[in-house]
């Protein structure tokens, strides 16, 4: 087991294990959603305060979620790589930031969307969900920048890894920031934070939703990375070897 | 099987057909960046021959 | 560097690194002065572009006196580093055996003592002019002092970064703007709530347990960040 482990730090063995991984991250995943999808569209009851415009939570929640467990994801394999020099796993965060950026972008993108009929405009900066996902986005938008603007690899890896730590330890105070100012002047928020307290009809085909998306991001984060590894091991022979013998 | 999402419809498909594509998207990119890193390695490959 | 060629205590490693950034800026006068006059200057756009009504001055001046602060202290501390890595000293701190992250805390000292405090002294002048009663101005400064200390040591962070990239001027601000958020909204928003005559304490309490916490880590990590940026 731990020789997995090892092994998987190994680019080689990773660029192979993760191609097999592929499909079973993948097909759960899109049952998942599926399964979501259908539920949370038309087996859910309607909520009696918002109608059916609140189904878009299926889609909002979710790519919240996971924006947030992107950027973690970014930042915990930046730190790793940072503090114990491996590199595959300054490949993973660097895979992690455009999806990290892309959940964002559906979060805020949906949010606005589902705000529109709920308070009459496309953006409310008094709700605290949609205030920290911008906030979060420009995190990702400079930490892309960053690794854009050195050019050695390593040093790159290095210095983003830095500003990832940092804007990870600032995450948690950005989102207590915006909802203790919500809180205080009662703010509309897009959804009444008594989560559990939802009928399981709803629930389950959000918490459906969530682990499918988990899934999907599992899946495209492992593209990403074998594409990182590829091209950060391009002179190595492994992979002269890999693609004379055209392999994938 | 209300498909008009009782009026707010618009509001409802956009947001799915948006999440969709967001992932249509991110899978289409993540082969593209594949692809071509992989060919970029075989052209100079092939033009280098076995160095 | 400097004349203390034995091992110095880490104090007075600070003492000596903040010492020597003063005595530059008292020698270069408009590196202290210029980012003073643009915070006023930004200031001065709004009621320009929205209009000189009173009310409305006094609604936003809070939040506009905050955001030509925090603009400010972007501006100056695009050189935190900037002469250092020119002229070589900053190779000389990387080797020096006063530890780094020393180093870096008496810079940001002596920038926060010739770029934020500087702010926190002005700021009442041009609250006047957007009628801001006294007993809010106090509470401006108090906001300032406090956000200015984050301010700077953040700002250290992204400067250490930057330093020598090209454009590295707007890729600090778009590093430092998203961390510099959340004490715009309790700096700004705090003094708001005093116009109002609502209770300060939690947001005075959350700024000064912010400058506390980005002094435990914001030294160790611009550290990191020159030896990156310089090896």
């Amino acid at each position: 087991m731990w020789k997995f482990i090892h092994q998987l730090a190994s680019p080689p063995h990773f660029y192979r294990i993760a191609q097999i991984l592929l499909p079973w991250l993948y097909v759960p995943g899109l049952l998942l959603i599926g399964y979501g999808t259908y539920a949370g569209l038309f087996l859910a009851p309607m909520d009696y305060q918002q109608g059916d415009a609140f189904r878009i939570i299926y889609v909002h929640v979710p790519s919240a979620y996971l924006s947030m467990l992107a950027y973690m994801t970014m930042a915990v394999s930046a730190g790793i790589g940072l503090i114990w020099r491996i590199k595959l796993s300054h490949a993973v965060a660097a895979a992690a930031a455009p999806l990290g950026a892309w959940f964002t972008f559906l979060a805020l993108a949906t949010g606005s969307i589902w705000g529109k009929p709920m308070w009459g405009t496309w953006w409310e900066w008094g709700d605290p969900r949609l205030t920290s996902e911008l906030i979060m986005l420009f995190l990702y938008f400079g930490y892309m920048a960053l690794r854009g603007a050195i050019d050695d690899t390593s040093k790159a890896d290095r210095a983003s890894a830095v500003l990832a730590l940092v804007g990870a330890v600032n995450v948690p105070i950005i989102h207590f920031s915006v909802e203790w100012w919500s809180s205080l002047h009662q703010g509309p928020t897009l959804i009444k934070e008594g989560g559990p307290a939802m009928d399981p009809g709803m629930l389950y085909p959000l918490l459906a939703m969530i682990l499918g998306f988990t899934f999907i991001f599992g899946a495209l984060l492992l593209r990403r990375v074998r594409a990182e590894v590829l091209f950060r091991e391009r002179r190595t022979r492994w992979v002269k070897n890999l693609v004379l013998s055209g392999g994938n | 099987m209300d498909l008009s999402m009782g009026g707010y419809g618009a509001y409802v498909w956009t947001c799915f057909a948006l999440a969709g594509v967001v992932l249509v998207v991110c899978e289409w990119r993540a082969r593209l960046l594949q692809r071509r890193v992989y060919r970029d390695i075989e052209v100079r490959i092939k033009a280098l021959g076995d160095s | 560097m400097s004349g203390e060629d034995e091992s110095v205590g880490m104090f007075s490693g600070i003492a000596g690194i903040a010492r020597r950034d003063l005595l530059l800026a008292w020698k270069r006068p408009g590196d202290v002065l210029n980012p003073l006059f643009f915070f006023a200057m930004v200031a001065a756009l709004f009621p320009l572009a929205v209009g000189p009504s009173p009310e409305q001055l006094k609604l936003s001046g809070p939040a506009v006196l905050w955001v030509a602060a925090l603009l400010s202290m972007l501006l100056s501390l695009n050189s935190l580093f900037l002469s250092d890595y020119e002229d070589g000293s900053l190779d000389q701190m990387l080797v020096s055996p006063i530890p780094l992250s020393a180093l870096a805390l008496g810079k940001t000292l002596a920038h926060w003592l010739t770029s934020g405090l500087p702010l926190v002294v002005v700021s009442p002048v041009v609250a006047i002019t957007f009628q801001m009663p006294f007993s809010v101005t106090g509470y401006l400064m108090l906001t300032l002092l406090l956000g200015t200390i984050s301010l700077s040591l953040l700002g250290s962070v992204g400067a250490a970064l930057t330093v020598g990239l090209h454009r590295g001027t707007a890729l600090l601000s778009l590093l430092i703007l998203p961390l510099a958020m959340p004490i715009l909204i309790f700096g700004a928003r705090t003094v708001s709530l005093v116009a109002s005559g609502d209770g300060v304490a939690g947001g005075l309490y959350f700024l000064a347990a912010y400058a506390v916490l980005t002094l435990s880590f914001a030294p160790f990590a611009t550290a990191a960040a020159l030896r990156i940026s310089n090896e």
